[in-house]
């Protein structure tokens, strides 16, 4: 993938993003993007809080924004000829979100095969040598055709 | 139990621990989600609103929303069948119930969904198995769907860790 293709389809994805309601909602962002990789982040929100006791962010958000950066990830492949799909994720939660701080997630995608990629992801709150969750997932996944590639 | 105590008074308390779980949870409330109960089952409902749209172009609700979902479904459920056992051992309401620890929600200590099918525009119901519940650590299934039970969109297996209670128990 060149600089270029590469660039293209950032801001394909960023428009896709921005028309996403539940992205939009929560607060999502692009922060980085390179090849096979994606980094986003949400900030502090007191409306997704899980726990009222601490204010601590419900784990259900910190996946949704891993699964989001999961899946942009997919799409940042080279070989990535559809929009893509979440089959299945596993989400480890490691320790609580700090009250008020980003949630920041970067994903990568490992492996492609012509029909599924193999994604990992970690979210932390500003330390990624602390994550406060790691997911892997399997994402539908369509290989562009050589034929097309050398077109 | 008291077996003269009159009907009233056992569903005011347990619809009061039911609600006293659920209803200060800011984010099963942006959700729209809340739990329909009949006797100790609980049905999670979702309701379709457009900011849990994650594709636009079917539309489609965003896989996070769903796993939030069932991620919620699980929690209560799990929560909610300790109350419910510690309430129907001796009748207590539900400031005593959560004063000993019983609405602390679980940790979750992972949560693996399996998305089946999209979910579409449409209300989501969920249900939980606790498949096993031991005193620190919990294993549990929930299946989601959507206008047929039998066609789930989506189901989760999570571990958590239970809060101690208060009381020892």
């Amino acid at each position: 993938m060149t600089e270029e293709e590469l660039r293209q389809r950032v801001a394909i994805a960023k428009q896709f993003m921005a028309a996403l309601p539940f992205c939009q909602a929560v607060d999502m962002q692009i922060d980085q993007a390179g090849v096979s990789e994606a980094t986003m982040s949400m900030p502090y929100n007191p409306m997704i809080v899980g726990d009222p006791e601490t204010g601590v962010v419900h784990g259900g958000a910190v996946s949704a924004l891993m699964d989001t950066c999961c899946g942009f990830a997919v799409n940042l492949h080279p070989d990535c000829a559809k929009p893509t799909a979440t089959i299945d994720l596993r989400i480890d939660y490691m320790r609580p979100a700090k009250p008020g701080e980003r949630i920041i997630a970067k994903a990568e995608v490992y492996k492609a095969t012509r029909t599924v990629a193999f994604v990992r992801a970690i979210a932390h709150d500003g330390d990624a040598e602390h994550p406060v969750a790691t997911a892997t997932g399997a994402f539908v996944f369509s290989k562009i055709k050589s034929a097309e590639v050398a077109s | 139990m008291n077996k003269t105590e009159a009907l009233q008074v056992i569903k005011k308390r347990r619809d009061g621990a039911l609600a006293a779980l659920v209803d200060s949870v800011p984010y099963i409330k942006f959700l729209g989600i809340s739990f329909d109960r009949r006797g100790d089952e609980l049905t999670a409902l979702m309701q379709f609103s457009d900011k849990l749209i994650g594709n636009p172009a079917l539309p489609a609700i965003h896989g996070g929303a769903t796993a939030s979902f069932l991620e919620t479904a699980a929690l209560i459920e799990l929560a909610w069948q300790r109350a419910w056992n510690a309430m129907e051992e001796s009748p207590q309401d539900a400031e005593t119930v959560a004063a000993a620890g019983y609405l602390r929600l679980p940790k979750t200590i992972d949560f693996t969904v399996d998305y089946l099918r999209p979910g579409l525009a449409r209300d989501c119901y969920a249900r939980a198995t606790v498949n096993r519940s031991g005193r620190r650590y919990a294993s549990v299934h929930v299946e989601a769907w959507q206008d047929n039970r039998a066609k789930l969109f989506a189901q989760a297996t999570g571990h958590f860790l239970m809060p101690q209670l208060e009381t020892g128990a």
